[in-house]
């Protein structure tokens, strides 16, 4: 009963934590509306990209390509299509390149997965900058709509729901749990039945398709789509990190990150502009050495030292933080 | 025939690099992401050594190989030996070394961009022509081949003449098994580590005679040697080399007949049909 209970206090919480988010707008259209753009474009990417990197431990640097796949669908298609259908679009390009890598490397080893993927934005750069080249008339394209910045914002709020949504239901699944099979022992999954490439691909697809909507979703924010920007390589890392730093083993522990990070970062990028690089070291050296489950790892053992063991509630009220 | 010459010069400095990382990769058991770093922070040091100095970028190498030995050493003792000590399985470590050299890749690239800027660097060595086969090439790329073909002619017989050496394959054979042979193997894979650094630097230093590069350059070059090296088979001494002339080969062919901005896709797709048809690499046994 109580746990019933519980999960219903949850649900209350992470509703009215999103309809405050969703206010934003009202009270500020400048640089706090812009801040929390970059802070909801990094919590559905971190949170995606952990869908399929925290149960599988596989580092996927391939956010950047999915992330220009959807900006340059929008770029491509504004003039013809409705954006609504480009976003489904975009999720559906990333998707089928997603199914591409996944079935090159996934059955292999995690190692090819990681090379494959770290070039895979700078290899989609090069394709991308040779085929506008010879078959277009130039290298940019212009996105112009009348989306304003809040537009946008809601937008990432509402896909952000869906990758929590999808994420929770995942869990629940058998795709889910398979993954959590062969996230803890892959020779036990396999042995057990399951298959371990066809799951692996399946989940980073959606994971993909998620990456490549928000790239879609911020098209318009760009006004002017070329490859350098498009594809930059930085946003895989910039994920990575966050998501790590928080704590890849929760759903929303991406979240925990993503908050800090950004705000950091967009405060050091303004500051010390030459500085970025170093900022992104140090962190990558703090998760590694001194807190590998992420914030939400040390969170999770400091209430197990104060004898608190009943399980997570705090979620709702990270995510009003 | 003039797309051979250049491709076959290029992949000379592309196998000591990746050398370089087959050595780290397949002995040390460290996936070292920032190994183009050390390329980029070589071609630095000779550019800087040959500028202030005119000393002869060859010469340039009997300081900068020691000093990356160094390096690296250090690197390895202070900051992924704790990991190797910690990690449970293979798995780990790799994701654990992966994550970390993340971390110095971006450090010292921060650190380079603060040093020198984000600027294009270059200096004119030995820019004269020179004839093979009846077509001109630059004089600086074929002293750059001939050195890097010592070096890693030099590295094959370290390999398979030398007791070091023997311990090194051995340790990268199987590490459970060569410590019961008495070998010590955290050290033998801290030596592997350091010398796979100072090949890397040879590499860049030998790059640096007639390639423009800048501070942010050197993760493209570790994707290379990345590939390079699963092509090879990891820790296949042979396959490398084998490897980067493939490589060499296709950038140029690619560069000189498509476009010159695919030459990354060129090796995608040898990448991918490595993958495809030999993920063990070319010289590998299929054993899994």
């Amino acid at each position: 009963m109580s746990a019933f209970s519980g999960r219903e206090i949850r649900v209350f919480l992470a509703a009215a934590a999103l309809a405050l988010a969703a206010a934003l707008p009202l009270a500020d259209q400048g640089y706090y509306l812009s801040l929390a753009v970059n802070v909801a474009m990094y919590a559905v990417l971190c949170t995606a990209w952990a869908l399929f990197s925290g149960p599988t431990h596989y580092i996927s640097l391939a956010t950047a390509a999915f992330f220009g796949l959807g900006a340059y669908t929008v770029g491509l298609g504004i003039d013809t299509v409705p954006f609504a259908a480009l976003i489904a679009i975009a999720g559906l390009v990333s998707a089928i390149v997603a199914a591409l890598v996944g079935l090159a490397t996934l059955r292999l080893s995690g190692v090819y997965f990681v090379i494959f993927t770290l070039g895979l934005a700078e290899l989609t750069r090069q394709v991308v900058t040779w085929l506008q080249t010879n078959f277009t008339t130039g290298v940019g394209l212009y996105v112009f709509t009348d989306l304003a910045e809040r537009h946008i914002y809601w937008m990432l709020l509402a896909l952000g729901a869906a990758v929590y949504l999808s994420g929770w239901l995942i869990a629940r699944s058998r795709l889910g749990f398979a993954m959590r099979i062969i996230g803890n022992d892959e020779t036990v999954a396999a042995h057990v039945g399951i298959d371990t490439a066809v799951s692996k691909v399946l989940l980073f697809m959606i994971s993909g398709a998620f990456i490549g909507m928000v790239g879609a979703i911020l098209a318009p924010r760009f006004a002017y789509i070329e490859p350098p920007a498009a594809f930059n390589p930085m946003i895989s890392f910039q994920v990575v990190i966050m998501a790590l730093l928080g704590g890849s083993q929760r759903l929303w522990g991406p979240l925990v990150g993503v908050i800090p990070f950004t705000i950091l970062f967009d405060f050091v990028s303004g500051q010390f502009p030459n500085h970025t690089n170093l900022m992104i070291g140090a962190a990558f050296m703090l998760v590694v050495y001194f807190i590998p489950n992420g914030i939400v790892g040390v969170m999770e053992r400091l209430r197990l030292r104060l004898g608190l063991r009943k399980t997570p509630s705090a979620s709702g009220q990270e995510k009003a933080a | 025939m003039e797309i051979i010459v250049t491709g076959v010069l290029l992949s000379g400095t592309y196998a000591l690099i990746a050398l370089g990382l087959t050595l780290q990769y397949g002995v040390a058991r460290i996936m070292n992401l920032a190994n183009g770093e050390t390329l980029v922070a070589a071609c630095f040091a000779a550019f800087w050594i040959y500028t202030a100095t005119q000393v002869n970028p060859l010469f340039a190498l009997v300081a900068v190989m020691p000093a990356a030995f160094a390096l690296n050493w250090a690197i390895y003792s202070l900051l992924l030996r704790p990991l190797v000590r910690r990690a449970k399985n293979r798995g780990m470590l790799e994701v654990d070394s992966i994550l970390a050299t993340f971390g110095l890749l971006f450090i010292l690239q921060g650190l380079m961009q603060l040093g020198f800027g984000g600027g294009y660097y270059s200096y004119t060595f030995l820019a004269v022509p020179f004839t093979i086969l009846g077509s001109p090439f630059g004089l600086n790329r074929v002293v750059a081949f001939i050195a890097a073909a010592v070096i890693a002619v030099a590295l094959y017989l370290f390999l398979n003449r030398t007791r070091q050496g023997t311990a090194i394959r051995a340790v990268a054979v199987d590490p459970v098994a060569a410590g019961l042979s008495a070998i010590n193997v955290d050290r033998a894979s801290a030596f592997a580590f350091a010398l796979g650094g100072a090949l890397t630097a040879a590499g860049g230093t030998l790059l640096s005679t007639f390639y423009t590069f800048d501070a942010s350059m050197g993760v493209v070059f570790t994707m290379k040697a990345l590939i390079i090296v699963i092509m090879g088979g990891v820790g296949d001494v042979r396959g490398a080399v084998v490897a980067a002339l493939l490589l060499g080969l296709a950038e140029t062919t690619v560069a000189s007949l498509i476009d010159p901005g695919l030459t990354l896709a060129a090796t995608y797709f040898l990448f991918v049909l490595t993958l495809l048809f030999r993920p063990q690499g070319i010289f590998g046994r299929s054993t899994a």
